[in-house]
């Protein structure tokens, strides 16, 4: 079932970024890609600009290497809960379906807040045997980030 | 400065040493709304082309005075408090919009032309007959606060107080030169975000202008030399101090400095490469070799062009340990498809979650929560001396302490 397994991607995806095995990132993307973190703001006015914007799974890899080894945050987690995605069309092996998708930032001191919730706009596609996404928009409900964001949604 | 609270005294007169408190204090907060939000400065509100055409409109703020800027029917703009006369409930309740020629407040539907006059009562003469306004109430002697607007290569700015300079003397000629050096042409805006950040404006207004710790805290620039202190630049003050433009120039001997190493400092001991090195496929887009030009108006609006990616951002504070950061990407009207697709890609160094600006997020956090038991302990802001005059370095705080020379001023310190 293609629903089943557009689940089972987004699952897998959540459990990368929320166990903090962010190297397997870039992984669930085919190359070339499109990565981009919006608001919904931004997207209802097509305004392109994105908080993160990788066209490339090279361009994944450098955001887990900045984050790895040049930027400074205080540690901090995400719990990913994803809804069901709406599947719009899946012919000729590309998907493109519409998953809800709320993250709780859990910070080193203990405080738990609701960071984004939102929705991502994706198009997958069969690559190697594989669903992977050939583009996953993360369309943020609201445009305020509270002190930054470091960890990819 | 007179008053009974021992914690709100300057230590002295030199601008090299701040005190806490001026980050915590709540009447001092006020005042700063008051006497600078609110006095004799200009602010940032908006882009000419946001309010394109007669009736387009912007809700912002200028200190924490929600304003409305709008176009009005001639062409010129306006900016008023948003405000009703009445009850004072917000006129506009949108972040943008268009009106036709008046605005209705939800509350009783008292209605205001585009200057922001109060222009109609509902049930001004009552009803039948009964009720209604008092005779002798004068509409034009009501309305909300109107502001001055002074426009400037394609931005907007209002100020409450007609004892400000005009804008362009305000700024001074060399800021002058430097915002028109960026924003030669029409702009096009290619996104917007807020940040919210922990912390009082004054430590991001400071970080912005604050030239030393761009490539220590910033490890992403120093681990692909995007910038260094041993790059050529150097940090303009306006005579003032409140404005400021800094500069990054691309010098060909970089690349055999060793400073950093000798210093042992972090950003030089990790060292890795981009696996897609395109963005960093800049162009000199303003043929003058400058890379990186930050530059301040006081007191809380940014120019920054990183490279070829360009923003404004306008510094809006929320109470005594808490502000909002306001993001507006931008390109030119006639980018290429080439150029639109650089600014995209760049747009990854700036914002909440650049790679040069991520830690501008946090860093005014851990200031705030570290001077929490310190209110009457000082900062020490002495790189390059104890001035404020304009430096051809980077490795210097003077601009910072500009910062501190003007608030001095406006408080009446």
């Amino acid at each position: 079932m293609l629903a089943e397994r557009v689940s089972q991607l987004n699952a897998e995806y959540a459990r990368a970024i929320d166990d903090d095995r962010l190297e397997r990132w870039p992984e669930f993307f085919t190359d070339p890609c499109l990565y981009k973190i919006t608001s919904a703001d931004n997207y209802r006015r097509g305004l392109e600009a994105g908080l993160i914007y990788a066209d490339s799974r090279g361009m994944l890899q450098d955001r887990v290497a900045a984050l790895r080894e040049a930027n400074i945050y205080e540690r901090q987690a995400y719990r990913h809960l994803v809804g069901l995605p709406a599947i719009r069309s899946g012919t000729n092996g590309v998907v493109h379906a519409e998953t809800p998708f709320l993250v709780v930032r859990v910070m080193r001191g203990g405080a738990m807040d609701l960071f984004a919730t939102g929705r991502y706009v994706d198009t997958m596609v069969e690559d190697g045997g594989v669903l992977r996404f050939r583009e996953r928009l993360v369309v943020c409900d609201s445009s305020r980030v509270d002190t930054l964001l470091a960890i990819p949604l | 400065m007179a008053g009974s609270d021992p914690r709100r005294e300057w230590p002295g007169a030199s601008l090299a040493r701040v005190p806490y408190w001026v980050y915590q204090d709540e009447p001092n907060y006020h005042a700063e709304l008051r006497r600078i939000f609110e006095g004799p400065t200009w602010s940032y509100v908006c882009l000419e082309s946001d309010v394109e055409k007669p009736g387009d409109y912007r809700t912002t703020f200028v200190g924490e005075m929600p304003v409305i800027v709008v176009r009005g029917a001639a062409g010129e703009i306006h900016a008023f408090e948003n405000r009703c006369a009445h009850r004072g409930a917000l006129i506009a309740l949108d972040d943008s919009g268009t009106t036709g020629s008046h605005f209705q407040c939800v509350y009783h539907a008292w209605t205001y032309d585009l200057q922001g006059s109060l222009v109609g009562i509902a049930f001004e003469k009552g009803s039948n007959g009964r009720g209604g306004m008092p005779d002798s109430f004068c509409k034009a002697d009501h309305g909300p606060r109107k502001l001055r607007i002074a426009t400037l290569h394609g931005l907007v700015f209002a100020g409450l107080s007609a004892e400000a300079p005009p804008l362009e003397e305000y700024l001074g000629a060399d800021v002058l030169g430097r915002i028109r050096r960026v924003l030669h042409k029409p702009v096009r805006v290619m996104g917007r975000f807020v940040q919210a950040l922990p912390n009082n404006w004054k430590l991001y207004v400071e970080n912005v202008k604050d030239t030393y710790h761009a490539s220590l805290l910033h490890t992403f620039f120093g681990t692909f030399r995007i910038t260094r202190l041993t790059q050529g630049g150097g940090v303009l003050v306006s005579p003032d101090g409140g404005h400021h433009a800094s500069t990054t120039i691309a010098r060909a001997d970089d690349a055999q400095s060793t400073a950093y190493r000798e210093q042992g400092i972090r950003s030089e001991k990790e060292r890795y490469r981009l696996a897609d090195p395109s963005l960093l496929d800049a162009v000199d887009e303003f043929g003058d070799s400058i890379q990186l030009q930050i530059l301040t108006v006081f007191p809380g609006f940014v120019l920054q062009q990183i490279h070829n990616c360009l923003a404004v951002r306008q510094v809006l504070p929320k109470g005594p340990n808490a502000m909002e950061l306001h993001w507006t990407y931008l390109g030119f009207a006639d980018d290429t498809p080439e150029m639109r697709r650089r600014r995209l890609k760049q747009s990854n160094l700036v914002g909440p979650a650049g790679y040069v600006s991520m830690e501008d997020g946090c860093v005014g956090g851990f200031v705030q929560r570290g001077v929490a038991a310190a209110s009457e302990q000082l900062s020490v802001v002495n790189m390059g001396g104890e001035g404020a005059e304009s430096q051809d370095t980077r490795a210097t705080e003077a601009s910072v302490r500009g910062f501190w020379k003007a608030y001095r001023r406006y408080m009446g310190e």
